[in-house]
């Protein structure tokens, strides 16, 4: 692989593995991802799609293998990696205000305090405008509805102008209809920064409507290594495409048809394809077996 | 036969018809009355009963009141008994003590003696708390924060707050004397350990997210001790300090019962030596008083500075 492809990658997994102690969460993982890319991350649950993204996030370390985010190993948080949790992502004594400004007071320095606080000011209100709730900038989180918490999140995110957005599970908690505006209001931001977004979520629809790549992890596959517990893979990895979808998209047959698909090779315990058989369809994906897995992984194919 | 029947009794006994409805209405309005009042009998002793207002007000009203009623009914019996009884004063016996305590100079130490034992405790009292609410407070976070304070200190923190205070009471009065010293060192080693427990737990509570989210927003360490984890912790602390000011009276009024030379808890126990009930009966509802007034303020800090605090917390 050419350096120059490789730095076009924000991340890039070769071989990794994330276990706590006997407990293999994530195996052998092979990812990457272009710059610029909406990834939704979708997989059942306990399947480490979360630990995913702790690990791209710095907040654990992996187990082996590589992992390199703009091309350099991570070990901490950092103002580079953006977060959107579910919940706690806004500080509950500081205002919608305050929980903005608060990365630029962070990040600035001593003299810097001196003379910026009201540009530091203007610029959380030109984002506290842009996820529209400039009239709620003196309220405390708790006076905010979700909807509200998790634009102003966004905004507390966008301000640091991070490398990647990542998000867990940001819009689990709300309403059908919030919850769509919220997907549109995140389709436009992503399309006026084109920043690298990372959106685990465990709504399928979600997945497909938003992602320009859907990413299914799943640890119902099958490599040979019988009674052996294993880890999750990313067992299909879906290009679809970057312009943007109007909610009418939703109602199409293709669009149920991709979900029924991923909700098949992902989420059903019963169906347990095999390494090789991965329906891996995006251009950055790839896959790197072990000769033995490689071999038993054939033999299983042949066999069906 | 039927027709014929009743045409006989309407015409023989019109009169009794009427008595018999008479009664019917008054059994019916009986049973709708006495199942009314059963309702709402059984409604009060159920889990489902919200009481209104003006009713949680008399409800709060009635133990005092049975506390006073059987203080009067005891009291009155032993003064039929024995008009000059000591144990059970009457409320113009407690006057007159109180006024002799608060009004009048002592002739001995040229000093208002109520003045002087309040002004005594309050010092103590208020010492002992504020050293024990630093020292906790830069522990307790450290704990939170830092796992090599947290692995260092924990073990010895959780031993040494189960060790009775009021068994080394004598330890603290040989080592560090009985005077001020003394009496402030117990309180302190009474409540630090258990505050500095506390406040690690509260820290712990805080969310890991909120410090992942500071990170990503490139605040340094210093920064979130002060700007996340600090802001997040001070309305528990008040909390604390409301809680932990009971052990604090119990251990300043030990301190001061053993050895002292003022101070209210002093002033009781040298009354008990008389058995001078007029006096210990009301300095206890003034220390009470004072009890309720210092958690009344810290309840009023919390709702003023941290109403974020209290709003989430009353959902």
């Amino acid at each position: 692989m050419s350096a120059a492809r490789e730095e076009n990658h924000v991340i890039y997994c070769l071989d990794m593995v994330k276990a706590y102690g006997a407990n293999v969460v994530l195996d052998d993982i092979d990812f990457k991802v272009s710059r610029g890319e909406f990834v939704t991350v979708v997989g059942p649950s306990g399947c480490g799609k979360s630990t995913m993204l702790r690990l791209i996030l710095g907040q654990e370390r992996h187990t082996s293998g590589t992992m390199l985010i703009d091309g350099r190993e991570i070990y901490h948080p950092d103002v580079t990696r953006g977060i959107v949790f579910q919940r706690y992502s806004l500080f509950p004594h500081l205002t919608a205000m305050e929980n903005v400004m608060i990365g630029k007071l962070f990040t600035a320095t001593c003299l810097e305090l001196l003379g910026s606080m009201e540009t530091s000011r203007d610029e959380a209100m030109y984002y506290l405008k842009k996820v529209g709730l400039e009239d709620d900038a003196k309220k405390k989180p708790h006076q905010l509805s979700g909807g509200q918490q998790q634009r102003v999140a966004i905004a507390q995110a966008l301000i640091m102008k991070p490398e990647i957005l990542m998000m867990d599970e940001p819009y689990g908690a709300l309403d059908p209809y919030t919850r769509e505006d919220l997907q549109m209001f995140i389709l436009e931001v992503w399309e006026e920064t084109g920043m690298t977004i990372f959106f685990v979520t465990h709504d399928l629809e979600e997945a497909v409507f938003l992602g320009s790549r859907v990413v299914a992890f799943s640890q119902y596959y099958s490599d040979g290594r019988h009674g052996l517990k294993h880890g999750a893979r990313i067992v299909s990895d879906y290009d679809l495409g970057r312009s943007i979808k109007s909610t009418e998209v939703k109602k199409s047959p293709a669009f149920s048809d991709l979900i029924h698909r991923i909700r098949h090779e992902s989420f059903e315990p019963k169906f347990c394809q095999s390494v090789k058989a991965f329906n891996q369809t995006h251009p950055d994906s790839f896959m790197t077996l072990t000769e033995e897995q490689g071999a038993v992984a054939a033999e299983v194919v042949e066999s069906i | 036969m039927r027709f014929f029947d009743n045409k006989n009794v309407n015409q023989q006994m019109p009169q009794k018809e009427a008595q018999m409805q008479m009664l019917k209405w008054i059994w019916s309005v009986g049973v709708n009355v006495l199942s009314r009042i059963w309702n709402t009998v059984k409604t009060f002793f159920s889990l489902h009963y919200c009481p209104s207002r003006v009713a949680k007000v008399l409800l709060a009203i009635v133990p005092f009141v049975l506390l006073l009623g059987t203080y009067i009914h005891f009291s009155n019996k032993r003064h039929e008994e024995n008009p000059r009884d000591k144990i059970l004063p009457t409320i113009s016996q407690m006057y007159e003590q109180v006024k002799i305590y608060v009004v009048e100079t002592d002739k001995r130490t040229d000093k208002n003696l109520f003045v002087d034992d309040t002004l005594a405790s309050l010092k103590r009292l208020l010492i002992g708390v504020s050293i024990a609410s630093v020292l906790s407070l830069i522990w307790g976070l450290s704990m939170g924060i830092y796992p090599w304070v947290r692995s260092t200190w924990m073990p010895f923190v959780t031993f040494v707050s189960i060790i009775p205070p009021l068994a080394i009471l004598p330890i603290i009065f040989i080592g560090l004397g009985v005077e001020e010293l003394g009496k402030i060192s117990l309180i302190v080693l009474g409540i630090t350990f258990l505050m500095t427990r506390d406040l690690k737990i509260a820290v712990e509570n805080i969310p890991r997210e909120q410090i992942v989210k500071a990170l990503t927003l490139g605040a340094s360490s210093w920064a979130i001790v002060y700007r996340i984890i600090f802001p997040q912790v001070m309305p528990r602390f008040i909390e604390m300090i409301r809680v932990y000011l009971s052990p604090a009276w119990l251990f300043l009024i030990a301190a001061e019962a053993i050895a002292s030379k003022n101070g209210l808890a002093y002033r009781i126990f040298l009354s008990r030596r008389y058995l001078n009930m007029s006096l210990i009966i009301p300095i206890v509802f003034w220390i009470t008083s004072i009890g309720f007034l210092m958690n009344f303020i810290l309840k009023k800090i919390l709702d003023w500075k941290y109403r974020w605090y209290v709003d989430i917390k009353n959902g």
